[in-house]
């Protein structure tokens, strides 16, 4: 499957993918004034800028051939579509138990801060053509590549 | 500390309506024009810090940055302009040199905008250069006094020749004053389009010998990174002498920017200042310059020609016509509206002359004396588009340089603060957190396509004239017809009025 790879050496630090990532999943997910300033809650991005500069990457679920939070997830929740081999979150099933977050090596699990029940992770963008993390950074430091690809 | 009398240039204004405090602007400005206040959840700015880069304005992603001018009036006066006036309040607060970046910004004639071209009517056929061959390939050098041939193949040995696909290259800015992020795209854009880029007084850093085949490397007063390799790693060498942003004065590069990798490329310690004396200690006449022209040939086995480069000063004919008897194969010549990193004010604004007609002196120059083959005519300081290049070739050079443009592709917004090493688009900058915004792939691309672009609108320029090979519109000023000029400027242009 292609993932996501984020070239570090070229990462500003702008974090407009975080910006654009909560607002393709909020209510309004074309249009960034009102998915910040209408929707009741802004989502919780789902891809984090870790930071110590001048150091920084985006980073968001590695859709792991082995994932230790579908394997540690109690409700069966987590799952891999089996179309994409992406790994996605059933908000349905998940109860928020927080474990596929303490098991997830990257850190890339978070809480949904807007029920705070459940966790929200790297959805791929499948009802997109391209993840906006990828589409909106502006220096090519996030790129869509098939696995094993360059870089 | 007393009072300061220094206003904001600019007026940062923020659309509350559109503004979804995402912050962007607070991380990407190096000036902390942009500040938040988590305590009451608001955005602020700092409009003294603003240089108008428009880096916030560009990467915000609502678009709700607007940069304006500083609405601030000083009482009309035409003499004591508010630049002249802003300088003397600067001066009386740090009692120092003014600095200033990029090239002369004051309203002197613009020769390119009073110069135009010709294109065929009836009589002549223009050409269609889409579906016709049209060749701008350009070979710079020193050409032999005649031909040779026999039996069908060329007998006389040609000295070493630049071969140019598009007669633009990129002028010369150091690793140092410019982040290598800008060099290497500058470098890979010179590879695509088969042409050259100068590595200016910074010698080449070590990523970037792959691109030897497409580099001129540069000999200057501080003779920074030069040594056997580097001599011989490049397509060919340029002496500088001067140059058209700062004539007769060295440069600086201050300590702060000579980091590891600076360093190690100009061979000089970590921190310390890279000073470039006004002159070359070794060169106090034509001489002279000949002994420095055969000592590089020497070393690099007469395989690659040596350009000298100077600024378009009052004598420049006579000048240029020293350096092709001192054995030049390539003469630059930078006009006063040259680029730099840093230059004083006072010598940006006021010293040189127009690139225009310092071509066209020296070219006529050069004819008259029956020494034009003998060099090739490389000129730089402000060449904005397709049309400058035609004009410029038309008026007798063989290819031009871009410095000022090739920075603009890569995100330059001409702020003229390239001197204080923050540049915000990470171009003229040594600051790994501004570097790394500048990513040379997508810099190449951007360099590469301007060149493209222009090669594109040469060949239909030239079309349009009925020519179908750039070495027929060289030195061609009948192609040429000036508008709004005196007959003294059209005599040194050697061109005829419009209507003539």
């Amino acid at each position: 499957m292609k993932r996501i790879y984020a070239q570090e050496k070229y990462c500003i630090g702008c974090r407009l993918c975080e910006i654009y990532c909560a607002a393709v999943h909020s209510e309004y997910p074309d249009d960034l004034v009102k998915a910040f300033k209408k929707a009741a809650m802004v989502p919780t991005p789902r891809v984090k800028v870790e930071e110590e500069r001048p150091l920084s990457f985006a980073l968001q679920c590695r859709h792991c051939e082995e994932p230790h939070c579908l394997k540690a997830c109690i409700t069966g929740a987590m799952y891999r579509d089996e179309e994409t081999g992406a790994i996605l979150n059933d908000k349905e099933r998940c109860v928020g138990c927080w474990t596929c977050i303490l098991v997830c090596p990257y850190g890339a699990i978070f809480k949904d801060e807007i029920t705070g029940k459940v966790v929200t992770k790297c959805d791929f963008c499948l009802h997109m053509g391209q993840p906006a993390c990828v589409e909106h950074c502006p220096n090519g430091a996030l790129q869509l590549k098939e696995e094993g690809g360059d870089e | 500390m007393s009072l300061s009398m220094i206003t904001p240039e600019f007026l940062i204004e923020r659309n509350l309506e559109r503004c979804i405090k995402c912050q962007v602007c607070v991380r990407q400005c190096a000036n902390e024009a942009h500040r938040y206040d988590a305590e009451t959840d608001t955005l602020s700015c700092d409009d003294l810090a603003c240089v108008g880069c428009h880096r916030c304005v560009t990467l915000c992603p609502t678009k709700a940055l607007t940069i304006r001018k500083f609405p601030l009036e000083f009482r009309t006066n035409a003499n004591w302009t508010p630049d002249a006036i802003k300088a003397i309040y600067k001066q009386a607060e740090t009692g120092g040199i003014l600095l200033t970046g990029m090239g002369n910004d004051k309203p002197y004639p613009i020769y390119w905008d009073h110069l135009l071209l010709n294109a065929s009517q009836v009589t002549n056929p223009s050409i269609d250069p889409l579906r016709e061959p049209m060749e701008v390939k350009t070979f710079l050098g020193r050409k032999p006094e005649a031909l040779e041939i026999k039996d069908g193949k060329l007998k006389t040995k040609l000295p070493p020749q630049l071969e140019l696909d598009v007669p633009v290259m990129f002028s010369a800015m150091s690793f140092g004053s410019i982040s290598l992020n800008a060099v290497k795209s500058l470098a890979a854009a010179a590879r695509e389009a088969g042409t050259f880029f100068n590595t200016g007084e910074g010698g080449l850093h070590q990523d970037l010998y792959e691109y030897g085949e497409n580099a001129i490397v540069q000999v200057a007063s501080g003779r920074f990174g030069v040594h056997y390799e580097y001599l011989n790693a490049g397509a060919a060498i340029e002496i500088k002498i001067g140059q058209g942003a700062k004539p007769g004065i060295g440069g600086h590069l201050p300590g702060e920017k000579v980091g590891k990798e600076v360093s190690e490329t100009r061979m000089i310690p970590e921190g310390s200042d890279a000073l470039s004396p006004a002159p070359h200690h070794d060169i106090y006449s034509i001489e002279d310059l000949r002994q420095l022209i055969y000592s590089l040939k020497e070393a690099t086995r007469y395989e690659k020609p040596v350009a000298v480069k100077i600024a378009a000063v009052h004598n420049v004919a006579a000048i240029a016509s020293g350096i092709a008897r001192a054995g030049a194969d390539i003469i630059t010549i930078d006009g006063f509206r040259g680029g730099t990193g840093a230059t004083p004010l006072c010598t940006r604004d006021n010293v040189g002359i127009p690139i225009e007609l310092a071509l066209a002196a020296v070219d006529s120059r050069l004819r008259s004396e029956s020494i034009r083959h003998q060099v090739s005519l490389v000129i730089a300081g402000s060449v904005r588009n397709s049309a400058d290049v035609m004009k410029a070739i038309a008026l007798g050079a063989d290819a031009v340089y871009i410095g000022s443009a090739a920075l603009l592709a890569l995100g330059c917004h001409m702020c003229q603060k390239c001197y204080t090493g923050k540049c915000n688009w990470g171009i003229a900058t040594q600051d790994p957190n501004l570097v790394k915004r500048l990513n040379p792939e997508i810099g190449a691309r951007r360099a590469a396509n301007l060149l493209r672009a222009w090669k594109h609108e040469i060949k239909e320029m030239l079309g349009g004239m009925g020519i179908n090979a750039l070495e027929s519109l060289r030195g061609n000023r009948l192609m040429l017809r000036g508008v709004g000029l005196t007959e003294k400027e059209l005599e040194i242009l050697g061109v005829k009025a419009a209507g003539e």
